[in-house]
């Protein structure tokens, strides 16, 4: 039961960490971008379209990470170049994003794609409890494993992540160092909608190989809540985004091996989960917030 | 269509974005401003022409409301197709659509807005439209209001309601279901316990138990109409079970007839001919065929007969009364020549009065339900609480 849950937590829990770790880049420069809901959308039916309509799933993807990255620009644009609320923007961000990908989408409900496969690892996947929950999955699921450790070396270790760190904790220091925080708040906020928009495509593509409006259903405010819960670190964030989908899947196998406890409570548990680690961490987590952000409240 | 709901999609989306360019600087900005949330829903009534043209007595606007898209290969989309297919008959009657509106207070204002725009008569298609259309009723004693599934509460002379029996090819393909099953689980997935729901899973199990007594069905609730992301989750968990057919009770049903595919085991669709997406698992399931029910439905209320119809109350088509609308879908190549003649006896003792829920039949907690000899009406099965024996899964 415990490497079933597991698996299923890895499997339905790409699509949340991808828009986590891009997230967590985004605030990490001083931006919180609601908008990352809408930007899964966007990856998500473009992915969809792509793909139906190029024979390619990574053509399909590499489109969907595009569109996400589409919507944040507009974001960026408006809380960075005409100064607008943030929270106000990123909402609109994912209404627009709900309705553009609702439009568009119509002709596409129920159409078939070219789903990613299930990609064994050789040797791994047949290790016994780590092969099935690790190393049997599409290929975005290892890319997004991944991208957290690749993003934490890149915020931590290179140049750029610095300065994606100096934006979002002391935007005056790169002013001194002649640089501009706008830009790279601008580039921060364009990678988080590009990994928003390939989680979609994840979602649509390779998980439920399905097209629906509005299929997202509050997974990208899920990874939002979910970067406060890994404290910025993108390394954090895995553990984020599959206990989330861990809690999820346990309480489908609760169900499936008929339980008494109300159906009610085992959907809200996902959600509980969250809330729960939240009030637990927040008064830490405080300190642990990049400095520019508390600007935007 | 396409033209219309252009407008009410991406209009608010830019005014909205229009809005927050506006409030540039000013940090408080339009944050307070959700509107854009609801009208991007796409719930406005989308046929708007019609505005002013409707006169007193003639029939001529009927409005069709539905909780999903009508593309969704489902539930919404078999709903919209009766609507096309029943305006045929009408050439000259407007028909106004309106896709996404919830099972909320939003759908009376939708439904309000349709009676302003001239409807006679609306077609409420979702479950949980039911309570708004009695209240709008009950203030329009003009319009008529038919519901898609529901049990009217009020004795108006104006509401109705409709349905098919759904359990009835639920029933059958439990047959081919039981009779393919190697492991003998079967796994459903529901959105949530209501008395439709659990009379399907029901049906379905008892059906299958007609053919193999041992086999158990284990009810997964996903909380949602549609949510394929759970929907493919949920799949994973009955496949963990040992579950080896899969059927579902859910608006989009493409998500988990692609999964049952590609972990090969079998599926039963339901809402939509989904044999295409699983030609190798695929053994049957059912599906709407509305034109005939609603073009008779319209016929009615033109000819000013409504109050002394049978839609005037709980209107219940089932093999048994005539066309049941509700219908079974293709066989896979894997169901045998015997399950088919078990299903052919199962539609002809319906037709002669028996029903799937025939006794004896026995409660998940073993107390009885039916007891032999006993069978529910239309209305009892439509109150139905409980899963039968054999059923895995809590109501609760």
């Amino acid at each position: 039961m415990i490497e079933q849950v597991l698996t299923g937590a890895v499997a339905g829990g790409t699509s949340i960490l991808f828009p986590v770790v891009g997230e967590t880049f985004t605030q990490r420069s001083g931006v919180i971008n609601l908008g990352t809901e809408g930007s899964m959308l966007a990856g998500a039916l473009t992915a969809y379209v792509v793909g139906i309509e190029t024979g390619s799933v990574w053509l399909g993807a590499l489109a969907g990470a595009g569109a996400g990255a589409l919507l944040a620009l507009v974001h960026a644009f408006m809380v960075l170049t005409r100064g607008a609320n943030q929270i106000a923007s990123g909402l609109v961000i994912t209404f627009l994003g709900i309705g553009l990908t609702a439009l568009f989408g119509q002709n596409y409900v129920g159409q078939g794609v070219n789903a990613f496969a299930s990609v064994p690892i050789p040797g791994l996947s047949d290790l016994p409890f780590f092969g099935p929950i690790l190393f049997d999955h599409d290929p975005l699921t290892y890319l997004a494993i991944l991208s957290g450790p690749i993003a934490w070396w890149v915020l931590y270790r290179t140049r750029f992540g610095l300065m994606v760190r100096a934006a979002g904790e002391r935007p005056e220091v790169l002013v001194a160092y002649g640089m501009s925080a706008t830009t790279i708040r601008y580039i921060a906020t364009v990678i988080g909608g590009a990994m928003a928009g390939l989680g979609g495509a994840q979602l649509s593509t390779a998980f439920t190989r399905n097209w629906s409006e509005e299929m997202t259903v509050g997974r990208g405010f899920v990874a939002v809540s979910l970067v406060i819960f890994a404290a910025w670190n993108p390394m954090k964030a895995i553990i984020g985004a599959y206990l989330f989908s861990g809690a999820i899947a346990l309480q489908l196998q609760l169900q499936a091996r008929g339980t008494d406890i109300s159906q009610y409570l085992l959907q809200a548990a996902p959600y509980l989960v969250v809330v729960v680690i939240l009030a637990a961490l927040s008064r830490r987590r405080a300190h642990e917030s990049p400095e520019s952000l508390s600007k935007v409240f | 269509m396409t033209t219309r709901r252009t407008r009410a999609v991406v209009i608010p989306g830019i005014l909205a974005l229009a809005m927050v360019a506006a409030a540039c600087g000013s940090d408080e900005g339009s944050s307070s401003d959700s509107s854009p949330a609801e009208a991007a829903e796409g719930s406005t009534p989308t046929g708007t022409e019609a505005a002013g043209e409707a006169t007193a007595g003639a029939v001529d606007t009927v409005g069709f409301i539905y909780v999903g898209p009508k593309d969704d290969f489902g539930y919404n989309q078999a709903a919209y197709e009766g609507s096309v297919a029943m305006q045929e008959s009408f050439p000259d009657l407007e028909v106004l659509q309106a896709e996404n509106v919830p099972e909320t207070a939003e759908s009376e204002a939708v439904m309000q807005d349709m009676i302003d725009n001239g409807a006679d008569l609306i077609f409420a298609t979702s479950y949980g439209h039911l309570e708004f259309a009695e209240n709008l009723a009950a203030e329009n004693p003009d319009v008529v209001f038919v519901h898609q599934g529901g049990l009217e509460q009020g004795g108006l002379d104006n509401v109705g309601t409709y349905f098919g029996t759904v359990y009835e090819p639920v029933y059958t393909a439990g047959i081919a279901a039981g009779e393919a099953s190697e492991t003998g689980t079967l796994g459903y997935i529901y959105a949530f316990p209501i008395p439709q729901t659990l009379a399907n899973i029901n049906a379905f199990t008892l059906g299958a138990q007609s053919v193999n007594p041992d086999i158990e069905t284990i009810a997964v609730s996903t909380g949602s109409w549609c949510d394929p992301a759970l929907q493919a989750q949920a799949a994973q968990s009955l496949i963990d079970e040992g579950a080896d057919v899969l059927t579902q009770h859910q608006d989009c049903t493409k998500t988990i007839v692609e999964a049952a595919e590609a972990a090969g085991v079998y599926s039963v669709g339901y809402h939509a001919d989904a044999s295409e997406l699983a030609p190798n698992g695929w053994i049957t399931g059912s599906e709407w065929d509305w034109a005939a029910l609603y073009t008779d439905i319209v016929q009615t209320v033109v000819d000013g007969k409504f109050a002394e119809s049978d839609y005037n109350g709980d209107f219940r088509v089932g093999l048994q009364t005539g066309d049941n609308p509700f219908i079974q879908s293709a066989f896979g190549s894997m169901v045998s020549d015997d399950a088919i003649a078990l299903i052919e006896a199962a539609k002809e003792s319906f037709i002669a009065g028996g029903s799937p829920f025939a006794g004896p039949v026995m409660k998940q907690d073993g107390s009885v339900a039916w007891a032999d000899g006993e069978q529910p009406t239309y209305a009892e099965v439509e109150t139905m609480d409980f899963f039968v024996k054999g059923v895995i899964g809590s109501t609760d």
